[in-house]
């Protein structure tokens, strides 16, 4: 890294709890985190440590008891709902766990979603899909339903989705957890791909110890939590 | 995003096939049994249609068409005097037993024109064989269509075979030979009864002879004059009661709705169609919202706003709405084709109904869609990080 890192991602003192009262469950404890445009940034921890959570704040889908969460410029704790909404259109992308891909539709279709979403022509969001389809080796499945797929290219056709309209803050919620090590190896090295490739950055939140050797840098959470941030093996040399 | 909404539906197809199916089968109860309903209450007043006059005159106790109090010959006169009657006419209606070749007897409708106008006969448009003039021939009556099914049981060519009776065949009536000069198109009576048409001298020879038999006074105000003003003027100066047409048909109407169960009866299949329809249709489709509730939560991760989203399950829903409210009118349709020309079940789709429908119909999509929607509202877009 060269060049003076820009921020992507800015947490200072943010708490989050659930429920009230005997049932109040404090998912995370005064956080803060920075992580920067191309990099893959990792958050590693005891399943109920808090890492889901976090990772939902700082995409938006979630807002915090307290503290401040600016992404990308953008001050996401001030920000209204139609706001937000608006940028996790623009700036997110999202792969999950269960890959959340639509059964009733081709994953063509359930690629272009983002681009529709963003207000792009049919035709053009189809032929944008396709591209994206074929960047994660799957451009001769385009027409079939996900239910089709083995679970690896299932997540592929996700990280085509997440990829499609080039957000630059991509969140990973255990995206090899469902899958074997082989595959989770696969889809951990186009990931690093798009991280490297472009000015982006990369979140991804796992408990796999198999996939941690792709981590920039990762901070290890517990009990809501980050008790510290190393930096990793990969690219230690870049 | 509304055609992937609509794609993720059709694709859906055993819901699908179950939504279009409820919402069909809801509009074709709906719309079958209010036709047959609108056309069973057209019966009541089938005598005011086959029957052609812009006044009727009657006893002031008479209720409805099909249930006339007797009134005095001499009430033909009075009727023709008041100021502003163009013509009036007597008329005989009554129900009579009709004696077929096999010694069977059968109600029938029997109607008395009057002698020399036949005023208030079914127009030449209306006959399928024969004429009105022959009534002028000794005991001859005209049958109505209807007639022709019930009244040929025994009738036989000479080879054996069995044929419809028709012009020229004779039957009895109350032991008085009829004998069929013409065969008209009628509307049905409520009372089922076929009608038969004679003149009215010859119908009190048929009838039960009773101490008075006139039934109607048929009667037209001069040109240029409206019915109901002159019905009133009738009414004012005679005594009696006059009706217009349109007037004695809302009563009659009106009659049978207010003291029959009809109403009732047709009105609970109607709402069980409508709970049926609302209870599979509104069930499917939430189903179908609650089965879909991941991907639209991913839809509203991916930053989806909620007027979109909205906009997408009201139009599946809609879409689903009115391809099964298609379904529905096309077989509705398909029976009232098949049933109309019998005219059993009578069948009579007024546009109303079909407006109603569709218009239920969409009330029900689109409460089931809000329904979706409030569920959708709810929905935290973090849901989707969630197991
Ligand atoms: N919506 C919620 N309501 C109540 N408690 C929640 C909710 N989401 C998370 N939690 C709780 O917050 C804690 C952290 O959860 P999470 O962030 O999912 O952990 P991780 O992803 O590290 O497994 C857990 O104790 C969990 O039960
Ligand atoms: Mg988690």
């Amino acid at each position: 890294m060269s060049d003076a890192p820009i921020p992507a991602i800015q947490i200072s003192h943010v708490s989050k709890s659930f429920g009230q009262g005997q049932a109040l469950v404090e998912a995370l404890k005064d956080v803060s985190l920075e992580a920067f445009l191309g990099e893959m940034f990792f958050l590693v921890g005891p399943s109920g440590c808090g890492k889901t959570t976090l990772l939902s704040i700082l995409c938006s889908t979630l807002k915090p008891t307290s503290g401040n969460v600016k992404v990308l410029g953008t001050d996401l704790t001030a920000a209204s709902n139609r706001r937000l909404t608006r940028f996790r259109r623009e700036h997110v992308g999202f792969v999950f766990q269960q890959f959340n891909l639509i059964p009733t539709l081709t994953i063509t279709e359930n690629v272009s979603v983002p681009l529709l979403l963003a207000g792009r022509g049919a035709s053009a969001a189809n032929r944008l899909a396709k591209e994206a389809l074929d960047r994660v080796g799957l451009g001769d499945k385009i027409a079939l339903r996900p239910g089709k797929l083995s679970g690896g290219q299932q997540q592929r056709v996700a990280i085509a989705r997440a990829l499609v309209h080039s957000p630059d803050l991509i969140v990973c919620d255990e995206p090899t957890s469902a899958l074997d090590s082989e595959t989770g190896h696969q889809i951990m090295e186009i990931l690093d791909e798009v991280a490297r490739d472009s000015k982006r950055c990369v979140i991804v939140v796992t408990h796999d110890p198999r996939i941690l050797g792709f981590a920039d840098r990762l901070a290890e959470m517990e009990d809501g939590r980050i008790l510290k941030i190393t930096t990793g093996t990969a690219h230690a040399t870049g | 995003m509304i055609t992937l909404a609509l794609r993720m539906l059709f694709n859906d197809r055993a819901k699908y096939l179950m939504l279009v199916s409820g919402v069909a089968f809801a509009s074709l109860l709906m719309i079958q049994q209010s036709g047959v309903f609108c056309g069973l209450m057209s019966w009541t007043y089938s005598s005011l249609r086959n029957l052609r006059a812009p006044i009727w005159v009657m006893d002031p106790k008479v209720e409805q068409v099909n249930d006339p109090k007797p009134l005095r010959d001499t009430d033909v006169f009075r009727v023709r005097s008041i100021d502003g009657v163009a013509w009036a006419a007597p008329l005989y209606t009554g129900n009579v037993q009709g004696r077929l070749p096999n010694g069977n007897f059968k109600l029938v409708q029997l109607v008395g024109l009057d002698n020399n106008t036949f005023t208030g006969a079914p127009g030449p448009e209306k006959f399928l064989a024969g004429s009105l003039e022959d009534l002028r021939l000794p005991n001859t009556v005209i049958i109505d269509d209807f007639a022709v099914q019930r009244l040929s049981d025994g009738l036989t060519n000479p080879d054996g075979t069995t044929r419809k009776i028709g012009v020229g065949d004779v039957f009895d009536i109350n032991d008085h030979e009829a004998r069929v000069v013409g065969i008209v198109k009628a509307y049905r009576s409520f009372t089922g009864g076929p009608y038969v048409f004679t003149t009215y001298d010859r119908a009190l020879q048929y009838a039960p002879p009773t101490r008075r038999m006139l039934s109607f006074v048929l009667a037209a105000p001069v040109e240029g004059m409206d019915p109901a003003v002159i019905a009133e003027r009738i009414t004012r100066e005679s005594g009696l009661q006059a009706q217009s047409e349109a007037n004695f048909r809302h009563l009659t109407l009106f009659w049978f709705v207010k003291n029959t169960g009809i109403p009732i009866s047709f009105g609970t299949t109607v709402l069980l169609g409508l709970i049926v329809g609302l209870v599979i249709s509104g069930q499917t489709y939430y189903t179908f919202i609650l089965e879909n509730a991941r991907s639209i939560a991913a839809f509203k991760a991916m930053g989806a706003s909620m007027p979109l989203l909205i906009r997408m399950l009201i139009t599946q829903s809609v879409v689903a709405g009115l391809i099964g409210f298609g379904i529905g009118v096309g077989l509705a349709a398909g029976f009232g084709y098949l049933t109309a020309p019998k005219g059993q079940p009578p069948f009579f789709l007024l546009p109303e109904i079909l407006f109603g429908v569709a218009g239920f119909i969409l009330l029900i999509t689109i409460s089931a869609a809000l329904l979706g929607v409030i569920k959708v509202a709810r929905m935290d877009p973090d849901t989707v990080f969630r197991g």
